[in-house]
């Protein structure tokens, strides 16, 4: 199955000075995906390492500075109104915060019917459009629903309303960004099983925008790591959690929360801080002021993307002393985690008596 | 670790006297700190825990009304003595306030003042609550920026201009810079990616070791409290559900919607589990609630559930895991029932 939404060697710089010389952020740097309908792809990294940018430039919010989008095969124009509007219809984005992307002012029927009526349904149909978009989401029932305003819905129904108005123009892409990481951990699962549903259901493409590798396990076919803006590693969700590749992964995973890691374990070494914005032509590899195994050739060369397995890449000098790397560090907290897990068991601690 | 505890909380109840009625935020919660443990406070938004939090330390602000119960702090310095938090004066409510009992609010941004640099403003604290000279109170102030990690050159910075990791970590300089016994976390993580909630983790359990304080660590997220908690009390709608040590509370919660919060996050390690979610939302709080207040989300929910009283009781003899839950509970049912489809217990 061809792609619907096709990125290849995506820049983004923006300029932070102008005068007494001009400098410029690499916020996306070379970047390439494929959107297939029915298929999600999750983009993974931590705050500012650009993507949310690739989400904005695939949404058409911005310009790249170089590279190049597709839609169905076609190059993507969307500087005059008529052509973002038309392109609009076809790729949606979701937000991260149901509480800013709703108007407080306005009530559910006003946000699900603004998006019909701008992208053409007639009057006639619109109510029973507005039930299907409502079941869709599985906000019942649809009628007392409609005439509520956003702050007397919790923040799952706020998302859920957010996804129907993206549903609304019958897109065939949905750009998710962080939809999840600002609900409750019990609440997020079911709004990642909707948009599942839905995907499934109408063959949409995803993109599912998140810094919770976990949930990209689940959720996602393909998963994209991205560090300082360009992608360090790419492979199908299961090769890309249970092998990293690249170290930027393997301390991503070793840092996500273990629930079976009962006390303790946090003695796991701390990676060094983040360093600051990395300035536009820095030479060799984004990572390697944190990377443990970085070398010189690490810092003045940038890595090629090395083929794992088929499908999966990464982009490292030393994926073999990566992979000896992460298997020592898991095995140093494994075995911190056997003596919490003694701690844990041994004199119980009483609350007091009831 | 038996004897008194530091922080004993009985019988708490905390209301919202709204326009559309009475909120109970907070039921009947029993809870005890004791010296040098971390104690995890877990519950979905709307659930309670902060208010709790607030409560305790008299925070609130009209229209929260604390309505009954006690909160006794036994502090173990000669200045500190035993106090009751609900009957103190203003007067002893500030000396308890940080050099006692400190806070690390939820959002870092909105906490620090966005026009004060950051080593003004923990000086600040040290200036409201103590009267010591200027040179100590510098000393004091780099003395807890290098604990937390933070460059002392980065004290002349104003919050903007900081990352967020690193003003989650002001926060905890300014919660630790009195020296207090007791520290409560109200989702001091929560904002931040894994990477750097994995440092602050890291840190705050180190930090307790070397300082020996206390910590009421509050937050949403279970998996984090599996990490660093040595205690776990679930809480919903306003009451305590569970309370067990953080291994009995993983490999055997008997409570349905713990065994519910345990099941609803993905494993990155293992294979796949099969998820589920919790199906319903939180009940209304300005209706008063008979009985069990998560039986009507509950798959186990019987007729009992509707009056039982929610008292925490052991879950079996011997054994210190207190549960709320009437059903589940082996000492009012059958033995063997203990698994619940969708959840893999003990795996």
């Amino acid at each position: 199955m061809s792609a619907v939404l096709e990125a290849s060697g995506l820049c983004k710089d923006y300029e932070i000075a102008s005068w007494p010389r001009r400098a410029s952020v690499a916020a996306v740097r070379d970047v390439s995906l494929q959107l297939e309908g029915g298929k999600v792809v999750a983009l993974v990294g931590e705050s500012g390492s650009g993507k949310s940018t690739v989400a904005r430039l695939l949404a058409g919010q911005e310009r790249p500075s170089r590279g190049r989008i597709l839609l169905e095969g076609k190059p993507v124009d969307v500087r005059r109104r008529r052509s973002y509007r038309a392109y609009k219809r076809t790729v949606q984005m979701i937000f991260q915060d149901p509480f800013a992307s709703l108007n407080p002012a306005h009530t559910v029927r006003y946000h699900l019917q603004r998006a019909l009526r701008i992208y053409g349904t007639t009057k006639a149909d619109e109510a029973g459009q507005l039930r299907s978009l409502l079941e869709q989401v599985r906000l019942s029932p649809p009628e007392p629903t409609l005439e509520r305003y956003p702050h007397e819905l919790s923040g799952g129904q706020r998302q859920r309303v957010a996804i129907a108005r993206a549903l609304a123009v019958q897109p065939r892409v949905l750009l998710a960004d962080e939809p999840v990481s600002m609900l409750d951990v019990s609440i997020r699962l079911e709004i990642l099983t909707l948009l599942d549903g839905l995907r499934k259901r109408l063959g949409l493409a995803v993109l599912y925008i998140t810094h919770d590798i976990a949930s990209a396990r689940y959720f996602a076919d393909e998963i994209l790591v991205m560090y300082s803006g360009a992608i360090v590693e790419r492979g199908t969700a299961e090769q890309v959690t249970q092998h990293p590749g690249h170290p930027y992964t393997q301390l991503l995973l070793r840092s996500a929360p273990d629930p079976d890691a009962f006390g303790q374990a946090l003695q796991r070494s701390p990676a060094p801080a983040r360093t600051a914005d990395t300035p536009a032509g820095q030479q060799g590899c984004h990572f390697s002021p944190r990377c443990p195994l970085a070398t010189d050739q690490c810092r003045q060369q940038d890595p090629e993307p090395q083929t794992l397995t088929a499908s999966h890449l990464a982009a490292c000098w030393h994926l073999g002393a990566a992979a000896e790397h992460h298997r020592q560090a898991r095995e140093l907290a494994a075995a911190a985690g056997d003596v919490s897990a003694v701690q844990a068991t041994s004199p119980v601690r009483l609350p007091h008596a009831p | 670790m038996t004897g008194q505890p530091l922080l004993d909380i009985r019988g708490l109840c905390v209301s919202y006297r709204t326009s559309s009625g009475e909120v109970r935020a907070v039921q009947d919660v029993d809870l005890a700190l004791r010296a040098g443990e971390i104690v995890g406070l877990a519950g979905e938004s709307g659930s309670g825990k902060s208010t709790l939090a607030y409560g305790v330390c008299r925070l609130l602000r009209p229209p929260a009304v604390i309505t009954g119960g006690e909160v006794t702090y036994h502090g173990r310095r000669a200045a500190g003595g035993t106090i009751d938090l609900l009957d103190a004066t203003a007067g002893q409510l500030r000396s308890l306030r940080w050099r006692e009992v400190a806070i690390v609010f939820q959002s870092a941004m909105s906490a620090l003042n966005p026009v004060l640099r950051v080593g003004d403003q923990i000086g600040d604290v040290i200036r409201a609550h103590t009267s010591i000279s200027r040179d100590e109170q510098r000393d004091r102030v780099h003395r807890v920026i290098d604990l937390v990690g933070i460059p002392r050159n980065r004290l002349r910075s104003y919050p903007h201009e900081l990352s967020g990791g690193m003003r989650q970590r002001v926060m905890i300089a300014m919660a630790l810079v009195l020296d207090p016994e007791i520290v409560i976390m109200d989702e001091p993580t929560t904002a931040l990616d894994v990477v750097v909630q994995r440092e602050i983790l890291a840190q705050v359990v180190e930090l307790k070791e070397r300082l020996g304080f206390t910590v009421l660590f509050i937050t949403h997220d279970m998996s984090v409290l599996m990490e660093i908690s040595d205690r776990i009390a679930v809480m919903y709608a306003g009451r305590l559900m569970e309370i067990a040590d953080a291994a009995t509370i993983r490999t055997a919660p008997v409570h349905p919607y713990t065994q519910g919060l345990l099941g609803s996050f993905p494993s990155l390690r293992g294979p796949k589990r099969e998820l589920a979610w919790i199906p319903g939302s939180p009940p209304d709080l300005t209706i008063e609630i008979p009985g069990c207040p998560f039986a009507p989300r509950c798959p186990h929910a019987a007729g009992r559930c509707a009056s039982v009283p929610m008292t925490l009781e052991p879950a079996a003899t011997g054994v210190v895991h207190l549960t709320a839950c009437p059903v589940r509970n082996p000492a009012n049912a059958p033995a063997g029932q203990h698994a619940v489809a969708g959840t893999e217990v003990g795996e």
